[in-house]
């Protein structure tokens, strides 16, 4: 279930920056549609946190440790609101460069998030 | 914050791909410094060593995503000197754990050039130092004037 929601949160975070990437070679700035795309990735996201910790809370341990599972599930939730936070202060093609980064860094993070919790064995 | 917004607007280094380094710089500092509070309280007898150069490496970034928060000339010298720092403090990480790999029996975030971390490590100061030095050249002309200055 965990690794389901892993590769869906990789797979629509790549996606964003792939959409956001082209805004910016288009030299636009992040618009409606594109915070709409951020909020869905950022739900999908929360989807991981709740699975997580229910994981967790039902005593499943993860290969590489609590401390740095729970600390990635944080990095990854924050991520996008972040980007998406940064591109609403920069309202230029580079606003979008933002978004394509995080969504990028999101998909980074879900790759380790995915070798820390123990990999397909697990 | 108002007082800090015209030193934003005077140089400029923080905004259009200012902007972009900044939030780069901005997860740097969160990943390099969450990393290393985590490995000094859990392992620090592992290697002592690298997890305080990750340490200082999340302290340097730091300094560099405040300074092009900040903005102005003050702000522009220190991200400079930092981002100098930064890349001399990287080669010399990465080519310490290339030429002797026992001092450091865990990574840290500087490790073989950045590896661990698709080179950005390595690509962003350099980045850095480009834009740095290039708003420092033209700081108050608008867009126009340096248009028309080149041609």
């Amino acid at each position: 279930m965990l690794d389901a929601v892993t590769i869906t949160v990789s797979v629509a975070s790549l996606l964003l920056a792939a959409w956001c990437g082209y805004a910016t070679l288009r030299d636009q700035p992040t618009k409606d549609w594109h915070f709409i795309g951020m909020a869905v990735v950022t739900v999908l996201a929360l989807v991981q946190t709740v699975v997580g910790v229910v994981k967790l809370a039902g005593g499943e341990k993860p290969h590489d440790g609590t401390v740095i599972f729970v600390a990635y599930l944080i990095g990854a939730l924050c991520t996008i609101p972040a980007a998406a936070f940064m591109s609403l202060t920069e309202r230029t093609r580079w606003g979008s460069a933002i978004v394509a980064a995080g969504g990028v860094i999101l998909a980074v993070l879900e790759v380790r998030l995915f070798d820390i919790w123990g990999g397909i064995s697990a | 914050m108002p007082e800090t917004a015209p030193g934003v607007q005077r140089t400029g280094i923080g905004r259009g791909p200012g902007r972009l380094l900044l939030s780069l710089y901005g997860v740097f500092t969160v990943a390099a410094l969450s990393r290393s509070i985590v490995q000094i309280t859990l392992q620090f007898h592992e290697a002592p060593l690298a997890y305080v150069l990750s340490l200082v490496a999340g302290i340097v970034y730091a300094v560099i995503t405040v300074a092009l928060w900040r903005g102005g000339e003050a702000a522009r010298k220190v991200a400079l000197v930092s981002c100098s720092a930064e890349l001399l403090g990287m080669l010399a990480v990465g080519t310490m754990t290339i030429a002797d790999p026992s001092a450091f029996p865990d990574q840290t975030v500087w490790s073989d050039y950045g590896m661990g971390y698709l080179f950005l490590p390595v690509v962003v100061p350099v980045t850095g130092l480009l834009w740095l030095r290039r708003s420092g050249r033209q700081p108050q002309q608008p867009a126009q004037e340096r248009t028309k200055a080149r041609s």
